[in-house]
């Protein structure tokens, strides 16, 4: 895959008047925006997912383009075949885990039945060991099946890259290491390419083929996986 | 009195219900737009439509009669246009009901819809839904518990409404004459055993409806 980004979008609130000017080409399978909170990458993923709009500039993915301040191209986010997995998962609390994954593959304005069939969600269901769980609903299930059923309900409908916010701070750290590899597995089963935002120096080691570092709205160097060594150290694990 | 009073109670509640579904559709809908949709003067919007809880109802009847009455700005063009005629009918009693009640189904459905996550929203977004299919399968279900309640009393409400109906729709037993005004009529004319179990036929109905009201809200929030 290949993502290109070069955005400028100015938020004001009371608060803070923030400015972000995101530029940067990811050739990579795997991608991770690394920054304290606060630095703009919830607001650069949202961008990428369409789910906010820039004030000028251009993305693209691949050699679709997805904005572009200046052709007026804005693809919605309901059509630019992401997968993006929220930071609190963001399931529909009122569907069983059954809907939740179907959720995206049914068309229209009702939400699919309880008993929704198909061979995607069979397929996902069992891919994460949710068969049993599959009647219940969000809160009856742990943390890590509920980020099971956050991947499975973006997965379903094969998307062309995962966007993924903070995957693991929803987590208590135990469980933290865990997840972390099985996602790891799980992604280089499948090969989907991903960008992943986060604030956990953990995280690059294993996800980061290409690490950009974002602070206060701007990305201040790019660098390649090999320079990771010297961050990991003093990173610790959380 | 010749008319029964079962004639009186079933066109109350079909007032009632009348009003309460217009204001469930346009509430829900205004209560969306005022919650999710930033615009100048939104404030100010939601300050006139909240007026009918504070205006006394006469002054709401007074403002109807010249809106809709037959020298109306609205009333003269539906009456030359449609031969429409709303003063002294049931649709004016629905009319006034609603436009009391409206402020209670304002409330509480834009803070139902204020309180669901937009987070939700943008996962059904990236899920592939558009704006309409969002609304009626994100958001709605997880605003419904309190726009219910709002719902239930509108409906209350509206049963009991009283100063606007009687200057918009009068009084006429049988076709305009709700319980509460034929409370009213039957304490003028000095008819106490009448009036006594109008009284308890309203206190009742209304009763039951805040009961419901009551059981279905806390339990439908839980779900």
């Amino acid at each position: 895959m290949s993502l290109h980004v070069d955005i400028r979008k100015t938020v004001r609130s009371e608060a803070r008047h923030f400015h972000l000017h995101v530029r940067f080409d990811a050739p990579a399978r795997r991608t991770v925006i690394y920054g304290p909170s606060g630095a703009g990458k919830s607001l650069t993923l949202q961008a990428i997912a369409g789910l906010l709009t820039p004030d000028e500039g251009r993305i693209a993915f691949d050699d679709d383009v997805l904005f572009d301040g200046t052709a007026l191209i804005d693809v919605p986010a309901r059509s630019r075949g992401f997968g993006y997995l929220f930071q609190d998962y963001a399931l529909f609390p009122k569907l069983n885990v059954r809907q939740n994954i179907a959720f995206g593959l049914h068309a229209g304005w009702r939400n699919p039945p309880r008993n929704v069939a198909g061979d995607m969600v069979d397929r996902w269901l069992r891919a994460f060991e949710l068969q049993d769980v599959a009647a219940q609903r969000p809160a009856e299930l742990s943390g890590g099946q509920r980020q099971r059923v956050a991947l499975a309900r973006a997965l379903v409908h094969s998307p062309r890259a995962l966007l993924l916010d903070e995957p693991f701070s929803a987590l208590d750290p135990a469980l933290r290491e865990r997840m972390r590899q099985e996602l790891d597995e799980l992604l280089q089963r499948i090969g989907i390419p991903v960008v992943m935002i986060t604030h956990d120096p953990d995280d690059l080691q294993r996800f980061g083929e290409i690490v950009l570092h974002l602070r206060d709205g701007a990305i201040v160097e790019p660098e390649a996986r090999a320079m990771q060594a010297k961050i990991r150290p003093d990173g610790g694990n959380a | 009195m010749d008319v029964s009073v079962w004639v009186t109670l079933g066109l109350t509640v079909k007032v009632a219900a009348w009003a309460t579904t217009i204001n469930l559709v346009l509430g829900s809908g205004v209560g969306w737009l005022l919650a999710r949709r930033s615009f100048v003067g939104r404030e100010f919007v939601d300050a006139v439509l909240t007026l009918p809880l504070v205006l006394p109802p006469t002054v709401l009847g007074y403002y109807l009669l010249v809106v809709i009455g037959k020298r109306g700005w609205l009333g003269a063009w539906l009456h030359q246009t449609f031969g429409i005629n709303l003063i002294f009918t049931w649709q004016g009693a629905v009319i006034a009901a609603t436009i009391v009640a409206f402020p209670l189904i304002l409330r509480s459905a834009r803070t139902a819809f204020e309180t669901v996550d937009p987070q939700l929203e943008q996962a059904g977004r990236v899920l592939g839904l558009n704006e309409w299919a969002l609304f009626f399968r994100v958001t709605l279900p997880m605003a419904w518990p309190g726009i219910l309640g709002g719902t239930l009393l509108v409906f209350a409400r509206a049963l009991g409404e009283f100063g606007a109906t009687l200057m918009v729709a009068g009084s006429i037993p049988g076709r305009t004459q709700t319980l509460s005004i034929a409370v009213y009529e039957a304490v003028q004319a000095g008819q106490d055993d009448m009036a006594t179990f109008l009284v308890a036929i309203t206190s009742i109905v209304c009763v039951t409806v805040l009961l419901a009201a009551g059981r279905l809200v806390p339990r439908a929030g839980r779900s």
